[in-house]
């Protein structure tokens, strides 16, 4: 029988690799009877979610601008990587 | 080699495109500038944009391949420091369960989800701010990870780190940010 903690463990990997067999089964046991586990891995999938949020909205936010400083330091590398 | 009338028509058609790809995953100014610049320096190089993917296209993949070059170097330091001795602020994973590791300590409570634009928009500030407070190079790997998934379902092995480090390291910044939400979101 697993311990929360490495239930917890277990359920954080989930979003990394594929577990194997012996893996996913206690799993399953150990969240059949666990709500607060349960509750753990709804929340670690909501954070994912979120997070994919976070960055779509930076990518759409139009205030976010190279400043013209950095963009005369590309250029000038970019000149002296191309001479 | 790439004119330089060129290259720099990339530089202003995609240098701010580019800089907002970069800062929505690195959020560091410096470092989204520095990974725009490599990425405009190695386009130069490069010959191989053929015109069968749009430029964006093309500047973007080489810009994404720059982000995970940097996040790699990042996460080796944090490996340096030493996985499994834990890092200021950031509470001993020991502490989340009671001693013999069966139960939670304090056992997350129910979030209930964010209802409407506004609450889901307040849930995605409160996330934000507990990034912030995540050791960088930890909420840096814990956000490629999540992000670049669909792109890469090899994250673990792109970074170069070993795969048992790195579940480490983002159960730590899962487990971090999980409380720090649990306690900035509930307690509005």
């Amino acid at each position: 029988m697993l311990s929360c903690k490495q239930a917890s463990q277990l359920l954080s990997q989930s979003l990394d690799r594929r577990l194997n067999w012996r893996e996913r089964l206690a799993l399953r046991f150990h969240l059949a009877i666990c709500d607060v586990c349960t509750r753990f891995y709804a929340q670690l999938k909501q954070m994912r979610v979120a997070v994919r949020s976070l960055v779509q909205q930076a990518e759409q936010d139009e205030s976010l601008k190279l400043s013209d400083q950095a963009r005369e330091r590309i250029a000038r590398a970019m000149d002296s990587e191309s001479v | 080699m790439a004119s330089n009338a060129t290259s720099h028509d990339w530089l202003n058609e995609h240098g701010d495109y580019l800089f907002r790809f970069a800062m929505a995953r690195l959020r560091d100014a410096t470092m989204a500038e520095d990974v725009v610049q490599e990425t405009m320096l190695a386009a130069i190089q490069s010959k191989s944009f053929a015109g069968q993917s749009s430029q964006r296209t093309w500047l973007t993949g080489i810009l994404k391949h720059k982000i995970i070059d940097l996040v790699r170097m990042q996460s080796r330091e944090l490996v340096l420091e030493d996985v499994e001795e834990g890092l200021p602020n950031e509470p001993g994973l020991d502490d989340y369960f009671d001693e013999d590791d069966r139960h939670w300590n304090s056992p997350p409570q129910e979030w209930g989800s964010p209802d409407g634009e506004l609450e889901q928009q307040q849930f995605l500030t409160v996330l934000q701010d507990c990034m912030a407070k995540l050791p960088k190079n930890l909420s840096r790997l814990f956000m490629l990870r999540d992000v670049l998934e669909e792109e890469n379902e090899n994250i673990c092995k792109e970074l170069k780190i070993t795969t048992t480090n790195a579940w480490v390291m983002l159960y730590r910044a899962r487990m971090g940010l999980r409380q720090c939400l649990e306690l900035n979101w509930l307690g509005k």
